[in-house]
Parts: structure tokens; sequence; C-alpha cells
């Protein structure tokens, strides 16, 4: 772990040799670094060794290795159900997502109109504050309409930091398109629509397939919203694994640990693809500075 | 929008026209579906909440549910326990992650790696961190298994303080790191450049130029990571102690929504934890008044 991370620093050395010899400040950051990196990184792996493990005392490594808790994981009653129910929720609310925030955040890029500031500061208010600043309230709504439980609310429900996650991205996408280039278009003779299927969206790819897999990946994740709507047949797969750990007499850590494998594998899959596409740091963090 | 009657002799504009002057023109149509959602699940919701948290289920007058939760000791205590986990943990998550987000600030080889490993938290979540973490922090887990084999004495870092503190860590300074990440590599290069052909060392362009530049950049990511600690909630369950240590706010909102099924005291105490951390937000934006507010990005020309 050490000489992996370690080794940026020595980096700019072979350019600049003035900075050749590695400061203090730069051993304690990267000490640092690969001491959290291992804690993580153990934390992780401990679950899946867990999944592996037929039984595990007190020490390293557990005393045998198994594949059958992923089996019996699979046929706990509602595991299936939720990974379903997990992929349902998740396709739907991005699709929604991107339909309706795309468009939104074009013309919050492109124009100046009153009331574009409120509009922005409610986009932004989602993503800052934490979901159970609203998930009860949200939750109690759903209940009064008389659709607390249906899968309709957990779609609902998980659309709140999604939708606002996209207008955000979307907006330096659009930022970074020449606006002569739709002027082009125009003056060839494409009508709105063309504009916007033969133009737009072709140029808007990228900002709209980062956009997609960040709000699949905080889907995915997504606890707080989901655990106070859903209904026993609704859950997904991050609620029933909570309600597996916090139940004191509910099923052997194992078990628990081959469901987790499961979701760790469909999460792993969309985060990957997601650094495919995307620098979350520049996304996350920049939008407004993104221009050409 | 049909033109008006001109009512005058002066010829006015028709009304479309004035109005897309001000950019209100057919586009904004596009708009709406968006807003409906915004407003309708996220505006709407919070005021449903504030209108039932004042009509309480147990009866006692419209604030019965605030009186509540502020006469009981133990439940009001969790506005400071919350408090002692936030601020600690944003200041940590900052402090550990800006040495690190300031070197990775450039493009280098292990850029990659490096961000596919913060974003392992984000991605799965705080339930995951707090299912791995007993195998790591608990008495027979792997820290005291090392601990033992170099002489160090055991060390309790689980189903208490620390076992959140340390879940609520993991889960904040991924995030911290990526937005402090945008905000150093958003600092010009030239700028830089300049003053070292002025003859500025390292430390002094670090504390004279980076520093003054990131520090609203630091500020907000240190409230942002206040806010989002303020609401930790699984973590506190799983790995902490919540009953007595880690009694913070989201519990009684917990409790009373999922246990007791009583909505309009949840809510009411929700409210309450909206209202702090609107008030952390707003200090953020007042203090950020303060600092520098000039561009952080060169002259491109």
């Amino acid at each position: 772990m050490a000489t992996t991370t370690l080794a940026p620093t020595s980096a700019p050395a072979a350019r600049a040799p003035g900075f050749s010899r590695p400061t203090v400040t730069a051993v304690l950051t990267w000490t640092v670094a690969g001491l959290f990196a291992a804690v993580l990184l153990a934390v992780l792996i401990s679950v899946i060794v867990t999944a592996l493990s037929t039984s595990w005392g007190g020490t390293w490594l557990p005393s045998g290795y198994t594949l059958s808790w992923f089996r019996h994981a699979w046929d706990t009653p509602g595991l299936a159900n939720s990974i379903a129910v997990t992929f349902e929720v998740a396709i739907a609310d991005v699709a929604i997502a991107l339909l309706v925030g795309v468009p939104a955040g074009y013309v919050v890029a492109r124009k100046k109109f009153p009331g574009r500031n409120a509009i922005m500061l409610f986009a932004l208010l989602p993503v800052i504050l934490p979901p159970l600043t609203y998930a009860v309230q949200l939750a109690a709504l759903m209940y009064r309409l008389g659709i607390g439980g249906t899968l309709l609310s957990v779609v609902l429900v998980n659309l709140v930091p999604i939708l606002p996650l996209v207008i955000l991205i979307t907006v330096p996408f659009v930022e970074q398109i020449s606006p002569d280039v739709e002027q082009a278009a125009k003056v060839f003779g494409a009508d709105n629509l063309r504009l916007f299927t033969r133009v737009l969206v072709p140029l808007l790819t990228p900002g709209i397939v980062a956009a997609g897999v960040l709000s699949l990946v905080r889907v995915l994740g997504s606890f707080e919203l989901t655990f106070f709507v859903s209904g026993a047949t609704t859950q997904t797969l991050v609620v029933t694994i909570f309600g597996a750990l916090s139940d004191p007499g509910g099923p052997p850590a194992a078990l628990t640990a081959a469901m987790t494998v499961f979701y760790m594998a469909i999460a792993l899959l969309g985060l990957v693809i997601s650094l495919r596409f995307a620098n979350p740091a520049h996304t996350l963090a920049q939008p407004a500075r993104r221009t050409l | 929008m049909t033109e008006p009657p001109a009512p005058e002799r002066i010829p006015r504009q028709p009304l479309r026209h004035r109005l897309a002057e001000r950019g209100v023109d057919y586009s904004l149509l596009l708009l709406v579906p968006a807003v409906v959602v915004i407003a309708g699940l996220f505006l709407y919701p919070f005021l449903y909440g504030i209108s039932i948290s004042v009509q309480p289920q147990s009866g006692g007058g419209a604030f019965a549910n605030y009186t509540n939760f502020f006469t009981d000791p133990y439940q009001a205590g969790a506005i400071v326990k919350t408090l002692r986990l936030a601020l600690p943990v944003a200041l940590v998550s900052v402090g550990l992650a800006a040495p690190l987000a300031y070197r990775c600030r450039r493009d280098f080889r292990g850029r990659k790696l490096v961000t596919l490993v913060v974003m392992l938290p984000i991605t799965f979540g705080s339930i995951l961190i707090a299912q791995g973490m007993p195998r790591v922090f608990s008495p027979y887990g792997w820290v005291n298994l090392l601990f033992k084999a170099v002489g160090l004495p055991q060390v309790n870092l689980l189903y208490n303080y620390w076992g959140t503190f340390i879940a609520a860590v993991l889960t904040a300074l991924p995030l911290v790191f990526l937005l402090l990440m945008g905000i150093f590599g958003g600092i010009d290069r030239s700028l830089e450049h300049a003053a070292a052909t002025l003859g500025a060392g390292r430390a002094a362009r670090f504390w004279r130029i980076i520093l003054p530049l990131a520090a609203p950049g630091l500020l907000t990511t240190f409230m942002l990571a206040c806010v989002e600690a303020f609401a930790i909630f699984p973590s506190a369950i799983l790995v902490g102690q919540p009953d007595n240590q880690t009694h913070v706010l989201t519990i009684p909102i917990y409790q009373a929504a999922s246990q007791n099924s009583d909505y309009t005291q949840a809510s009411a105490i929700a409210v309450v934890l909206t209202v702090i951390e609107l008030l952390i937000l707003g200090l953020a934006v007042l203090v950020r008044g303060r600092l520098f507010r000039g561009p952080a990005t060169g002259g491109k020309g």
C-alpha cells in the first residue's frame, strides 16, 4: 500500500530537480492517505471474507471457506425481490430524472429569466441537505396520499435528490456547447425537434451519461428515503440489509454479508461505468467554471 | 399568450415580444416538469411537515410536539450529542482530506485509482461501512489483533461514540476530498507561477496564494461535511450506542416515525434538525462573504 501511494510524490522529481526530496508534509500526507485507504479496504474486504467463511472466531482469518452462503442468501425470501425492486427503482428514477432534468438544465444554462436564481437554489437544496431532513415528512405525505409502501412511492421519493443532481450536472455541459452551433443548425433549416435530437443530444451525450450514472450510483445507495416509505415487498437491497443487520435475532452475519456482496457487485458495476465517463471531482465541485 | 388589444395610441410591442425581451418564452415550458417535481416532492413536503408538526397526534396544543421534545432533557440532549459528533467529524475530514486533495490537484498517473478508492464509500453507503466495521474494530477484530501483535493495549472502538465517529469520517472524508480536489484544481496555475517568478518559495506560495484563494471553498466544504454528519443515521444505530453516546437527532425521528408511528412528532424533530442545518449553511454564507471573492482563475488572453 505504502509504495503505491508514495509513487505520485516522486513523480514531479523527474521534471523539476529542485523538488526532488520528499518533504515531511508529503510523507505525512501519504501515510495518512495510506492508512485511510487501508482501513476502508479492510472494512470492505472483511464483508466479502465473512460471506465466504464457514465460521470466524477471534482470529485473523476464518477457519474455513464455503460458497454456500450465496445460495442461502439467494433463497432467502425477499432477497431476489429486493434486487428486482432495486433495479426497477433505479432504472425508473434515472430515466425520469434524465427526461425531466436534461431539458430543464438546458433552459437554465442558456436563458436568463426571472426566477432563474430561485430555481437554481431549490435545485441545490435537495442535493446539499441530507435526506433525513425531509425523508419523514415525505413519507408521511406519501401515506396521506394513500400510496405509502407502494413501488410508486419509492420511485417518487428517490427522485428528489436525483433530479436536481441531473440538472446541476447538465448545466456546465450545455455551457460548453457554443450557441453558434445551434444557430447554424437553425440556419440550415432544423426545427426545434430536429435541433434537439440531431444536434443537442449527440453533443450532450457525455453529460447525459455522466448525469445518468452518477444518479444511478446515488439511487442504489440511497437508504433513508426508501427506508421510511417502503413496505414489506418494496424494499430495496440496502433497506433489506439494514433490516437484517439491526435485528439482533436476525440472520447470521455470513448470510447478511452474502446479501451485501450481491449489492456490492451491482454498485461496483455502476461505479466503474461512471468513472469511465465522468470525473466526479469536476462534476461535483466546479460546474460553473467548465466553460470552453 | 395572445396579443392584447392596444389600449394606448403609442403602438406597444406585443406582450409576447415584451416578455421575450426579459427571457420569458415558450422554451421555459421545458422547465415545468422539473419545477413541478421539485415543488411537489421537496418544497411541499417541507411545508406539509411543518403543518403536521403543529397538529400533534397526542393532542395538547399546537406546540405540544416541540415542547415535548425540548422539555425532555434526554431528547433535547440529542442536539448537543449531534453537535459533538458532527463538528469533530467535519473538522477531521477536512483536516485529513485537504493536504491530500492539495497534492492531487493536478493530473497524475494514479489519479483514477485514487478516485476509485475514494468513490467506494460514497457508492456503497454508510450501511456497508457499518457492516464491515465490527470485523476491523471489535475487541477481536483486525485492529486489535494488530495492536496485540505489536504490544499495544486493546482499544474499544465499537458500539460507542468512536464507532459512529469512524463510520462518519469514512463516509464524509471521500466527499470532502472530491470537493476540495475540484477547489484546489480550479486555482489557475499561472497565479502560482507568477508568485514563483517573483521569488516566492513553496511554503510562501501555499500560505500567501493558494490558501487565501481556497479559503472560501474550504469553509463551504467544512459546513457541507458538518451538515452531512448532522443527519448521520444508520451508523449511529449499527456501530454506535444509539440509546446513550450516539443518541443523535435522527434517532428520536426514527423512533417517533417507525416505532411509534407518530409522524407529527417525527416531523417536529425533523423541523428542528432542518433549522439547525440551515443556520449552519447560513453561517457559512455569511462568513464566506467576508473572505476573498475575486476570481481564482487567471485571464486567458
